[in-house]
């Protein structure tokens, strides 16, 4: 706790190094949850897809669920080209479920809390895209920036607007995540705090204090929605951004 | 004012944006209900896509909350 009666929201964000040497070389809590959360995912499609049965089980159904449900989302976004970024896609959309969904889980760290992580995933993301569409378009994608039937007078004043908002998706994929996450937890905290100093505070914190843990429970529920749905939409914008680069509008 | 005051009021100031937010999450859910009211049919195609817009807009909010954490506390 920093100074008495300040609820500090942020300290638990803080990384900590593991496992003696490994953690002098950088080794965190952090990087910890992403084996984890890579060692679960890989669990998941190996094991669930070991039967191999016609009617599946539990573990088998979730796993082709998964799968059906990324790929549909690739092919109906991307058209028919989006089996070639199937792969990328499926990796990253259940990289960053497994995260955020181990995030709700006591004790365990949400990677996708920090900035840097996000960032170095969307970084991944918009080079590829645009690797993709020079791959493509060669240099005939650079028209991307150049929106059709606009009067030549404007151009000089939207081209820089659409390379900007080109690059702006570096900023508002990486935080939207980031911040998605970061405030979840924050608040988490924050209601956590309520309930310890009101039932601190005697008798009558009583009843507030109940009220902030009935908070508390419909906030993790709601962080399962966000989890799942912040992976979703960082999949989905993948799947848009990849549209536009082979495409081009 | 001092300087620590200031911080505090840039903070609430900074979380106005989440009038527009409001806004913006009202004119999602109403164009769903509407939508859903005229071609029921349509319903799993349109929460879907309302879903996304719910996702993107509430996003515009965190940009926000984590505008007021950068002032408080960085």
């Amino acid at each position: 706790m920093a100074a008495p009666g300040k609820i500090d929201a942020l300290s638990q964000f803080a990384l900590h190094p593991m496992l003696g040497p490994l953690g002098r070389m950088g080794f965190s809590q952090s990087t910890l949850m992403m084996v984890v959360a890579a060692v679960l995912t890989l669990a998941l499609l190996v094991l669930g897809m070991r039967p191999r049965a016609m009617v599946p089980g539990r573990l088998q159904a979730a796993a082709e669920m998964i799968y059906e449900f990324t790929y549909n989302m690739c092919v109906e976004t991307i058209g028919p080209e989006g089996r070639r970024f199937f792969p990328f896609v499926f990796t990253l959309f259940l990289f960053i479920l497994v995260g955020n969904l181990l995030g709700v889980f006591p004790y365990f760290f949400t990677f996708t809390s920090h900035i840097a992580v996000t960032l170095a995933l969307t970084l991944a993301v918009v080079i590829m895209t645009t690797l993709v569409g020079l791959i493509i378009h060669k240099l005939h994608f650079f028209s991307y920036f150049v929106p059709q039937g606009v009067p030549k007078a404007l151009l000089p004043l939207l081209v820089p607007i659409e390379v900007l908002s080109y690059i702006s998706r570096v900023i508002s994929l990486s935080v939207r995540l980031f911040a998605n996450m970061m405030a979840g937890h924050v608040m988490l905290e924050v209601f956590g705090a309520f309930v310890i100093m009101l039932g601190s505070a005697g008798l009558l914190g009583l009843l507030p204090a109940g009220l902030a843990l009935g908070v508390n429970t419909i906030l993790i529920g709601f962080e399962l929605l966000v989890a799942v749905l912040q992976a979703y939409v960082f999949a989905i914008l993948t799947c848009i951004y990849l549209h536009d680069a082979v495409h081009l509008h | 004012m001092d300087l620590a005051s200031a911080k505090e009021i840039g903070a609430g100031l900074a979380v106005i944006a989440l009038a527009g937010v409001g806004v913006g999450i009202g004119n999602i859910f109403a164009a769903l209900v509407s939508s859903v009211a005229r071609n029921p049919a349509a319903r799993e195609r349109v929460f879907g896509l309302a879903i996304l817009g719910f996702a993107l807009t509430e996003a515009v909010a965190l940009y926000a909350l984590v505008i007021a954490f950068i002032i408080l506390f960085v």
